[in-house]
């Protein structure tokens, strides 16, 4: 079958592997993405921004730049409406922040970081736009900078912003269990600190914004390369002071999310304030450049680890410090730092741990979550702990995880923390154990020693390596969605979910095809659309087919009854009766007899005077938002075996597998592409991606030359393994899988390292462990005989 | 301002523009002639999003000016399907094989394997790898994107025909 033929006209849409239908007009390029939107009378805007990472802004000279040909206007903070010159709100407020700092739009008088924005430009082109830039005068007063995050809590460290007490931005300390007694009690002891910089998520489509404004309806319109249409469109109303009725926010393609678009940036309302003064539609196309500065990032965390355990390895209590370089503002509050170390005990029995967790505000971008958010940090922290443990215990590695497990008897299985949802960290069902003895079956792990023995015998370093994770996803409070059947007989599916190319939309066909029985062909979706329905949220923490799945699913089921209790009127039968196929309803057993989806749906539309029968109700749609009563925990396992040549430093993966567990699977085509797309983001953890800044927070890597991203060359084929353990808290019974394969992949990877260099003795306690960085650690180590006038001074 | 007036062929048609001296040959492409599915990714020529095909040999259309193309055949994501409208092999073995995700890099995905396919219809996986390690993808890992190239060279070969 040629892929321009029918989509698969299966019974049972879920589960089955079905071609994307987003696809076609992507592969022709008819896509829609922001900066594809032209628009008569366009405008286009330019940021200045600043070239220091903390300084007072002493004045600003606009003239220069306002007498450029071309050029309409040039705003400053105090340009701005006053609405808008109030600090972005914040959406995620939590007792831990000491100081709630968020960002102007523009900056008032000081500014933070590099990059942060300081005036705007809007000319009839982005040529002239930027020309006019370079003359826009800012009179700086420098200010010291804190540039690192332990540097920011030493005594005598600068501010990071005029006005604080200290750079402490946030602290919390919590814990459960008794840890003391957990390790008097201990047989041994493990100590050890890591040091983890998670680079950048680098969408292949940066941040995209028009605004459009309707001078005759007042309507304005902004078109958005986002990831969460609701909370863009919830702040432009404060900044804006609009009227929420006459506001409509659209996401329609996007190249990439992974969770810097969810965040509100200025630059949004920048534009639709333009746009409105204006009268004229305005864009900003941010470039590469300014992304690497100014969309946020997840960056440094240190980690320090105390892990209690008996004779036999079965882990007593754990204690955790870490620290988290914030960098200058709270746009998503502090979830991110505090997902983290609530992910850290992963899918092992810890029956007693302390956290004491610092943020550190820093003058580089602010952090939010990037796929994974946090967890993949504490996956590598604990997952090393446990390969440490194992090595002073004489253990086999995968002999010590099997031994703290959570059993699947012990579901569901309650942590002891509480979430960032607000509810216990309470794993709803999984089954560890099986997972990672399915991930160790496939990469043969058994057979793993002889091979090494083998390669080693052939002057070859290869090394095996593994990761186990648990990752709380499906995050509520909620996402919606209308079912509707349009007199035309095809169906409409309207939800808030915003996808960035997760084949939401296919997905979301299959759920309600199922339901009406009809064909994919058959059905429109609108996401992302903020007119479409009257709330949403945003695609994030891997919760759209848990919260927006099941809405579609519930509301199809009601169309579908609906449908039911009409044609069953109609057709003088009971709706028990009526069976559905192909955009029909009839008679189940007398398909003659039968009543088209266009009719039902004209009939439910109503005559003007006439009373509907009795059981049936106007129109044949619903609208449902499904809200989770708390998180869904997937899990999985990472086995990875690889090559070093330590000459280099190079690694090259010889066998990937991925042991994975996201419940039931709408469309294992799809999740499968996630799982080997989030394994590419974690291969770029690990040993390639690193957001550096200088001694001044001045940004050192600030281009696809200077930061790595994985390439074709860096990422194998990846072998998953899907387990599929409903979750009993939602209908359809899923889970989120966009982020579970990047979150085990570095410590997996940089063990497999270790193990393969084991002759050294390295313990690596870094990532990303970048090949100059491995060079090093060996030489240290003795591995290269360098004659003394070589050696390095 | 500077301007020039240029010729050129895009997808077949001819097109004659007066254009800035200064702007790049992206930036004509997608926002004077409208052919908005070459993407720019990074404006400095690493990611490989808005590779175009210039005389079929591919070209950054980030990295070179509108003026330069005066003269030149370009084709680029929009002139890939069929006459009959009907998707290329290289586009349907994409759709096939889950060869994207978001979309954004597709257009220089299948600018470059359109080049390396017609040169090499029975490229080895690694070879496959080493064509596209100039253009960068966050979304897929890659692996689909290779077995879509991959498929597209056996129907090729199977079926005799090219690209």
């Amino acid at each position: 079958m040629g892929a321009n033929d029918p989509l698969v006209d299966l019974k049972g849409f879920i589960g089955a592997r079905v071609k994307r239908t987003e696809d076609d007009k992507l592969l022709r390029g008819q896509g829609l993405f922001a900066d594809d939107i032209h628009l008569p009378n366009l405008l286009h805007a330019a940021f200045v921004r600043s070239p220091h990472a903390h300084a007072r802004i002493r004045s600003i000279d606009t003239a220069p730049a306002k007498a450029v040909r071309g050029v309409h206007v040039v705003y400053v903070w105090a340009d701005l409406p006053e609405s808008a010159r109030q600090r972005i709100p914040l959406l995620t407020p939590n007792p831990a922040i000491r100081d709630p700092l968020m960002p102007y739009v523009l900056a008032k008088n000081e500014v933070c970081f590099v990059g942060d924005a300081v005036a705007v430009v809007i000319a009839d082109n982005r040529y002239i736009a930027e020309d006019a830039c370079t003359l826009v005068d800012v009179d700086y007063d420098v200010l010291p900078a804190v540039a690192n995050g332990q540097a920011a809590l030493a005594a005598g460290s600068p501010l990071a912003h005029t006005g604080i007490k200290d750079n402490l931005g946030a602290a919390l300390r919590m814990g459960y269990g008794d840890i003391d007694k957990a390790f008097a009690g201990a047989k041994h002891v493990v100590r050890e600190s890591f040091w983890q910089n998670r680079g950048s998520a680098h969408p292949m489509e940066v941040r995209n914004y028009v605004a459009e404004f309707h001078a005759l309806t007042g309507q304005l319109t902004v078109y958005s390369s986002g990831q969460a249409p609701f909370l863009e469109k919830k702040n432009l109303i404060d900044l804006l002071a609009w009227d929420p009725e006459r506001l409509r926010v659209v996401m329609n393609d996007v190249g990439g999310g992974f969770g810097p678009k969810a965040i509100f940036y200025g630059e949004q309302a920048v534009v639709a304030i333009a746009a409105c003064r204006l009268n004229r539609p305005v864009k900003w196309a941010e470039d590469r450049r300014e992304h690497f500065l100014t969309a946020t990032q997840e960056r440094d965390q240190w980690w320090d680890l105390e892990l209690a355990l008996d004779a036999t390895g079965k882990i007593q209590g754990l204690k955790l410090g870490m620290l988290h370089d914030n960098g200058a503002y709270f746009p998503w509050g502090i979830i991110m730092p505090y997902i983290a170390v609530t992910t850290t005990p992963g899918p092992y029995v810890v029956p007693a741990m302390t956290v004491d967790l610092k943020v550190a505000f820093t003058n580089k971008v602010s952090t939010t979550p990037v796929r994974g958010a946090g967890r993949p940090q504490a996956v590598f922290a604990m997952e090393r702990m446990l390969d440490k443990a194992a090595r002073l215990l004489g253990l086999d590695r995968a002999e010590i995880r099997r031994r703290n497990f959570v059993q699947p008897s012990q579901m569901p299985y309650s942590v002891g923390f509480i979430y960032r949802d607000g509810k216990p960290v309470r794993y709803d069902s999984g089954d560890y154990p099986q997972c990672q003895a399915k991930a160790l079956a496939v990469a043969d792990y058994e057979g793993f020693p002889a091979r090494k023995a083998k390669a080693r015998a052939a002057g070859r370093f290869i090394g095996i390596g593994m990761g186990n994770y648990v990752e709380g996803t499906g995050l509520g409070p909620f996402e919606g969605a209308t079912v509707r059947v349009q007199q035309n007989g095809r169906v409409t599916i309207l939800t808030g979910a915003s996808p960035q190319g997760q084949g939401h939309k296919t997905t979301f066909q299959q759920i309600a095809a199922d339901q009406l029985g009809v064909p994919l062909e058959l059905i429109d979706v609108t996401t992302a659309d903020t007119s479409g329905i009257s709330m949403g949220i945003g695609t994030f923490a891997s919760r759209i087919t848990v919260n927006a799945g099941n809405s579609v699913f519930m509301a199809a089921r009601n169309v579908r009854d609906k449908i039911a209790r009409l044609a069953a009127f109609m057709l003088q039968v009971k709706p028990a009766d009526i069976a559905m196929e192909n955009g029909w309803a009839h008679v189940a057993n007398d398909p003659a007899r039968r009543k088209s989806f266009s009719e039902l749906a004209r009939v439910s539309q109503g005559m003007p005077g006439f009373s509907y029968p009795e059981g049936v109700t106007n129109g044949l749609e619903d609208t449902q938002y499904f809200s989770p009563a708390q998180a869904a925990y997937c899990n999985g396992t990472a086995v990875v075996e690889l090559e070093v040549d330590p000459k280099i430093g190079q690694i090259k993966i010889l066998r990937y597998v991925m042991g994975h567990d996201s419940g039931k699977l709408i469309n294992p085509l799809i999740v499968d592409g996630q799982v080997q797309g989030a394994v590419a983001h974690g291969i770029g953890n690990a040993t390639l991606e690193w957001m550096r800044y200088d001694e001044n927070a001045q940004p050192i890597t600030a281009n696809f030359g200077e930061y790595l991203l994985p390439g074709a060359g860096d990422v194998p084929r990846v072998n998953t393994q899907h387990l599929e353990t409903p979750s009993p808290l939602n209908p359809l019974g899923v889970k989120g899988a966009g982020e579970g394969g990047t979150i085990p992949a570095a410590p997996a990877i940089i063990g497999a390292i270790e193990d393969a260099l084991s002759e050294y003795g390295l313990f690596i306690t870094d990532a990303p462990l970048t090949p100059q960085r491995l060079y090093q650690l060996l030489r240290e180590a003795g591995a290269f005989k360098t004659p003394a006038s070589l050696a390095r001074p | 301002m500077d301007t020039r007036k240029i010729k050129l062929t895009v997808n077949g048609k001819s097109y004659e523009r007066e254009v800035e001296t200064r702007m790049t040959l992206g930036d004509f492409i997608r926002h004077e002639l409208g052919l908005t599915g070459t993407h720019y990714g990074c404006e400095h020529g690493v990611c490989g999003a808005c590779t175009i095909l210039l005389d079929g040999r591919t070209a950054r259309s980030c990295l070179m000016l509108a003026v330069q193309a005066n003269g030149h055949d370009l084709v680029t994501i929009e002139g890939l399907a069929l006459p009959n409208g009907d998707l290329n092999p290289l586009q349907n073995a994409f759709w096939e094989n889950h060869g994207l995700q978001c979309g954004f890099c597709t257009p220089g995905m299948l600018t470059t394997l359109t080049e390396f396919l017609r040169e090499n219809n029975n490229p080895t996986e690694e070879e496959v790898r080493i064509a596209i390690s100039g253009n960068l993808c966050r979304c897929t890992g890659y692996q689909s994107i290779v077995d879509s190239a991959l498929a597209c060279a056996k129907r090729m070969r199977e079926e005799n025909i090219t690209l």
